[in-house]
C-alpha cells in the first residue's frame, strides 16, 4: 500500500510512493539516493540519523517518511552552499572533530540547529545540546571544539 | 595538520558498507535465538518463504557444510574447542545465535520473512557464571565437550615465587571483576558480496578491521583461493577491535552471493551488534602480593577465570593470556605467578576490544599498588616511584617475560603531577573532605604493549607491507597493508612521505583497505598502524631515495656516490649546479629511454617490516572527583593525561586517539556493563540499556606528553590507540575508592555507577536523624 510522499530535500523536490511503515531515514538514503545519514540504532538514541525538518534537528529513525510530507528537509549532503563548506563543517575539519565519521553527519545537523538558536554557546551548553549524538571514537573534546570554533567564525544560517 | 579523510566525511559522501548499491542486490536477514541454551527440534520456514519477495530462506542444514568452521587463531595448546558452524546446527548456545538466514527484495520484507519463520526450541540450563561454570554438578555450556573449562594454564616468571610468598612481611589478598564489555561502535556490522560467475571470483565489502587476514582465513571455510577472493573494508564507522574478527555471517553472505548468483546485502541491527559481535574483557581475578613492611614487592600471584562466552572467535582464548604478559606494569616485581582458567558461558564470545587483555593488567596491578600502599599505611606514589626501572635500566627485561623498549616512568609521572599542581589538588581534596564532601584522588601510572608485533608472537604474522611508487606524473601512490578506520594514516603516511621525498602533501595519496589493490598486509589493532605500516613505508622511501640516485648520477654524468638527495630534488655539488626534480627522473624512469646498465624501468619500492620487538607506550594519569552524596554521582573535577607514544608525527591525531581512549574508559569505570541475566538473557541489547559516555560525561583534559622514542623502529614512534583505554580506567578507579576510603570502602567493582556508589557510601554512613 504506497503514499505518495512529496518533500523538499535539499532545495529540490522529491515527489515518490512510500509504504506507511518506511522510515525516514530510510527513505532518504534509499529514495533519495542521500546515504550521508546514517543508520546506528533502532531505538532514536544515538543520533546519526539526525536531519532538519522544517529547521529543527530531528532523529529521522523516529519518523515515518510519510509524516514527513509537504516538509523542508535538509541532510548533510545539503549543507555545502555551491561547494563551500558550512563553518560547522569546517570547525570538525579544523578541529578533527571526526575519526571514523559515522557519527559526524548527524552530529554537525544537531549542532547546526544547536547553533541556530544559541549562537554564543558555552562548552556546557554545547555538550548539552549535543546529548542526543552518541560519538564513540572522539570522547567529544574536539567535536566541542568543533562547534566552538563554528560559533566564533559567526554561524548566521542554518 | 588537517586531515585529508575528512571532506568527503563531513560532506556525507563517504561510502560506508550500507551505502553500496549493486545491480541486481539482494537483502539477508538472519534469525537468532533467544534462548541462551536450547535444542533446535524444528524450524518452519514455509510460511516465510510465501511472503512476496522473500527469494530464499534457509538454515544450518542448508548451508553449514558449504560454509566450514568459524576459525579461532589463536595457538593454545590442550584448548578443547567446540565446532563452530556458520549457522546453528542442532543446538544453540547464546542469545542471538544465528538460526536462520531470509534473502529478500528489500530489507523490510526480509525482516517480516525472518518473523514468520516458526522454530521449535527446547531450552536447556543456560551456564551464566563461570565461577558456578566450574563447580562439580554445573550444567554444561556444551554437553558434547563434557567440561566448562576451555583450557588451563599456569605461567610463572622471575624469580621463585614461593620462596617470595615465604620471605614477606604480610600477603595483601585482592579480589577484582573486570566486567564484560561491549565496544559498540557507532556503524554496525555489514556485508555485501558479490560473485563473478565466470571468473568465479567472489568479492566480499564489509565493515572489518582485517580485510587481510579475512582473505588468507576465508578460503578455508568458502573454498575461494587466495587469488579470487577480493575484501575490500570500505569507509568503516569504528571497530575497537568489535571488527577484528572473522565472523560467520562474513562467511554466509559471501555463500549466500555464490549460491544464489546474485549480490547479497547484510546489515546488521543495534540489538544483533549488542548480541553477537564480540565482547570484551570479563576476568575475575583474585590477586596475592607478597610484601614488606616497607613497601617492597617481593612477588604477586594471579588466579583468574576468564569468561570466554560460548565459543572461540579469532582470538579469544588469548585474549586473557595478554594480561600476564604485562601484569606487573610499570614495576620491578621479582616473581610471578599466573593461573589462568578459561570457562565457556551460555554467552556471545568475548575477543579483543580496545586493550585487549592489558587494560585488565594495568587495572590491577594500579589497584593493588593502592591498596597496598594504603594497607601497609605508604604514600601511594612513593610505592610506586619504589618499584619503578630507571630510564637507564632499558631493555628493562620483565618477570613477566617481556623486554620493554625504553620508558622513563618518573619523568612522566612527575610531568603529569606539574601539570595537576598536584600538592594544591591534595591540599583541595583533604580541605574538601574537612568540610565533609567525598573527595578522591587516583593515579595511574600504566605501561602496555603496542605495535603489534614479532611475528614469532603473533598468530599469523606480526609485519607490515607497504608500497610506495613515484608516478610518471610526480604524483605519489602510497599503498598500506594496515587498514584504519578513523586512525588518520591517509594523513599521518602522507605526512611522513611528502616529509621524505621532499614532495608537496596534495601530491601524495595513501590506499588501503581493498586486497586487489593493497594485496599484503596484516591490518589495523593493537596500535600497529603508524609503528609497523608507518615503518614499511619508510623502508619503501629509503629504496626509492636510493635509486633516485642511481638515475641522477646517470643523468648528471656522476657517481651514484657523488649524488645529495635533500629538499626533493638530487644533486652532485662539485660536479652540477643542476638540481634534479622527482618528475625528472619519474620520467627517465618510465619513459625509459635513457636507464643506466642493469637497472630496471619503473620508480617504486615494496617492503616488509618485521619489527623485532613491541613497543611499550607509557604514561601516568590523575584524576580527582567529587561523589555526591545523595545520588552517588561520581563527578571528574580534574583529569590529567600525560602519554609517552614515542616521537609525535600528527599531535592532533594523537591526542583525539587519547581522548577517545579515555571517553571509553570513563565508560568502563562509570557505566559499562555487559548484562546478562541468570537465564543467559541479555538485558544490555540497545543503546537504551547500554550506557555510552555522551559529551556531558567527558571532563575538560589536561593533556601533556613526554617523548621517549623507541629503538624499535626508525620513526621512533609506540603507537598510542589504546593508550586512552589502558591507562584512564584505573586512575578513575582509584580517585573513587580514595574518596570512600574515609568510610571503610577497599573493593568495589566497577561500573562505579551511581546507584553502587550510594549504596556504598549509604551501608557505611549511619543515616542521621
Amino acid at each position: 500500500m504506497a503514499i505518495p510522499v512529496r518533500l523538499r530535500v535539499n532545495n529540490s523536490a522529491t515527489q515518490h510512493d512510500v509504504e506507511p511503515r518506511v522510515l525516514l531515514v530510510h527513505y532518504l538514503r534509499e529514495s533519495c539516493g542521500l546515504t550521508g545519514t546514517h543508520v546506528g540504532c533502532e531505538t532514536g538514541i544515538c543520533g546519526a540519523c539526525t536531519v532538519l525538518v522544517d529547521g529543527k534537528a530531528v532523529k529521522s529513525c523516529t519518523m515515518f517518511a510519510v509524516q514527513a510530507d509537504g516538509s523542508d528537509v535538509t541532510t548533510i549532503e545539503g549543507l555545502a552552499a555551491n561547494g563551500t563548506m558550512h563553518p560547522v563543517q569546517e570547525g570538525f575539519w579544523e578541529c578533527h572533530g571526526l575519526q571514523c565519521g559515522y557519527c559526524t553527519p548527524g552530529m554537525i545537523m544537531a549542532s547546526v540547529h544547536l547553533l541556530a538558536r544559541n549562537g554564543k554557546p558555552s562548552r556546557d551548553e554545547i555538550a548539552d545540546g549535543l546529548r542526543g549524538n552518541l560519538c564513540r571514537c572522539t570522547g567529544y573534546s574536539h567535536i566541542i571544539d568543533a562547534v566552538n570554533h563554528a560559533a566564533r567564525k559567526g554561524v548566521a544560517r542554518a | 595538520m588537517k586531515r585529508v579523510e575528512d571532506p568527503r566525511l563531513i560532506k556525507g559522501i563517504g561510502t560506508y558498507v550500507d551505502d553500496m548499491k549493486l545491480a541486481g542486490m539482494l537483502h539477508a536477514a538472519i534469525l537468532r535465538s533467544p534462548h541462551a541454551h536450547a535444542t533446535i527440534r524444528k524450524i518452519d520456514t514455509s510460511a516465510a518463504k510465501t511472503i512476496a519477495g522473500v527469494v530464499a530462506v534457509l538454515t544450518g542444514a542448508d548451508v553449514n557444510d558449504k560454509c566450514g568452521l568459524v576459525p579461532c587463531a589463536a595457538a593454545i595448546p590442550d584448548l578443547k574447542a567446540p565446532a563452530h558452524t556458520v549457522l546453528a546446527s542442532d543446538r544453540v548456545y547464546y542469545v542471538g545465535h544465528a538460526v536462520a538466514v531470509v534473502v529478500a527484495r528489500d530489507p523490510y520484507i526480509a525482516r517480516d520473512a525472518v518473523e514468520a519463520i516458526d522454530v521449535d526450541y527446547d531450552p536447556l540450563p543456560a551456564v551464566v557464571d563461570p565461577e558456578a561454570a566450574l563447580k562439580p554438578g554445573s550444567p554444561l555450556t556444551h554437553p558434547d565437550l563434557g567440561t566448562n573449562v576451555a583450557f588451563s594454564q599456569t605461567v610463572a616468571g622471575g624469580g621463585d615465587i614461593e620462596a617470595a610468598f615465604r620471605n614477606a612481611d604480610r600477603v595483601i589478598k585482592h579480589r577484582l571483576y573486570h566486567q564484560r564489555l561491549t565496544p559498540m561502535p557507532i556503524e554496525p556490522r555489514g556485508v555485501v558480496a558479490s560473485y563473478h560467475n565466470g571468473e568465479q571470483a567472489l568479492t566480499l565489502w564489509t565493515s572489518t578491521q582485517i580485510p587481510h587476514l579475512l582473505r588468507t582465513l576465508l578460503p578455508g571455510m568458502l573454498g575461494v583461493p587466495e587469488p579470487k577472493l577480493r575484501i575490500v573494508a570500505p569507509e568503516v564507522g569504528g571497530g575497537f577491535g568489535a571488527k577484528l574478527n572473522v565472523y560467520a555471517e562474513e562467511a554466509l553472505v559471501g555463500h549466500l552471493a555464490m549460491r544464489l548468483g546474485v549480490p547479497v546485502k547484510w546489515i546488521e541491527s543495534r540489538r544483533e551488534n549488542a548480541a553477537s559481535t564480540i565482547h570484551g574483557r570479563d576476568q575475575i581475578g583474585e590477586y596475592e602480593v607478597a610484601v614488606k613492611n616497607d613497601g617492597t614487592i617481593l612477588g604477586l600471584k594471579s588466579r583468574t577465570v576468564a569468561d570466554l562466552g560460548a565459543y572461540n572467535q579469532l582470538l579469544t582464548p588469548a585474549i586473557p593470556t595478554l594480561t600476564g604478559l604485562v601484569l606487573t606494569g610499570c614495576y620491578k616485581i621479582p616473581a610471578v605467578k599466573i593461573d589462568l582458567t578459561a570457562v565457556y558461558t551460555n554467552k556471545m564470545s568475548t575477543d579483543a576490544y580496545r586493550g585487549a587483555g592489558r587494560p585488565e593488567a594495568t587495572y590491577l596491578i594500579e589497584r593493588l599498588m593502592d591498596v597496598v600502599a594504603n594497607e601497609l599505611k605508604i604514600d601511594r606514589i612513593a610505592i610506586r616511584r619504589k618499584h619503578f626501572p630507571s630510564p637507564s635500566e632499558f631493555p628493562f627485561a620483565t618477570s613477566c617475560g617481556l623486554v620493554y623498549d625504553s620508558g622513563d616512568y618518573d619523568g612522566a609521572l612527575a610531568k603529569a603531577k606539574q601539570l595537576a599542581n598536584w600538592d594544591t589538588l591534595v591540599a583541595d581534596r583533604d580541605a574538601a573532605r574537612g568540610a565533609g564532601r567525598l573527595a578522591g584522588i587516583g593515579v595511574s601510572t600504566y605501561v602496555e604493549i603496542c605495535a603489534m608485533g614479532p611475528s614469532k608472537a603473533m598468530p599469523a604474522g606480526g609485519w607490515e607491507w607497504g608500497c610506495v611508487r613515484m608516478e610518471i606524473s610526480g604524483k605519489v601512490s602510497v599503498i598500506t597493508g594496515v587498514t584504519p578506520h578513523g586512525q588518520g594514516q591517509e594523513t599521518t603516511f602522507a605526512q611522513i612521505v611528502a616529509d621524505r621525498l621532499g614532495v608537496p602533501i596534495e601530491d601524495v595519496v595513501v590506499m588501503k583497505g581493498d586486497t586487489a589493490v593493497a594485496h599484503y598486509g596484516r591490518d589495523t589493532y593493537g596500535s600497529r598502524g603508524t609503528a609497523v605500516g608507518g615503518t614499511a613505508i619508510v623502508m619503501c622511501i629509503d629504496k626509492i631515495i636510493k635509486k633516485g640516485k642511481v638515475l641522477a648520477a646517470h643523468l648528471l654524468e656522476t657517481l651514484d656516490d657523488h649524488v645529495v638527495f635533500e629538499h626533493g630534488t638530487f644533486k652532485a655539488p662539485g660536479v652540477s649546479t643542476r638540481a634534479i626534480p622527482w618528475g625528472e627522473l619519474a620520467a627517465e624512469a618510465y619513459i625509459a629511454k635513457n636507464l643506466p646498465a642493469g637497472v630496471e624501468p619503473g620508480l617504486e619500492a615494496s617492503s616488509f617490516f618485521e619489527p623485532e620487538n613491541f613497543t611499550f607506550p607509557f604514561g601516568t594519569h590523575i584524576c580527582a572527583v567529587d561523589i555526591d552524596r545523595d545520588t552517588g554521582a561520581v563527578k571528574i573535577t580534574k583529569y590529567v593525561a600525560v602519554d609517552d607514544c614515542g616521537n609525535q608525527i600528527n599531535p592532533l591525531l594523537i591526542e583525539g586517539q587519547v581522548q577517545g581512549g579515555i571517553a571509553q574508559s570513563i565508560g568502563q569505570a562509570l557505566m559499562e556493563r555487559t548484562v546478562y541475566d541468570e537465564n543467559g538473557q541479555l538485558l544490555t541489547g540497545e543503546f537504551m540499556d547500554y550506557a555510552l559516555p555522551r559529551a556531558a560525561d567527558i571532563p575538560e583534559y589536561v593533556f601533556g606528553h613526554t617523548v621517549t622514542p623507541t629503538p624499535v623502529n626508525p620513526l621512533g614512534v609506540k603507537g598510542v590507540g589504546e593508550a586512552g583505554t589502558i591507562g584512564a580506567t584505573p586512575a578513575i578507579a582509584n580517585a573513587v575508592l580514595d574518596a570512600l576510603q574515609p568510610l571503610g570502602v577497599v573493593n568495589l567493582d566497577l561500573p562505579l555507577t551511581p546507584e553502587k556508589v550510594w549504596r556504598a557510601v549509604h551501608s557505611r554512613v549511619p543515616a542521621t536523624v
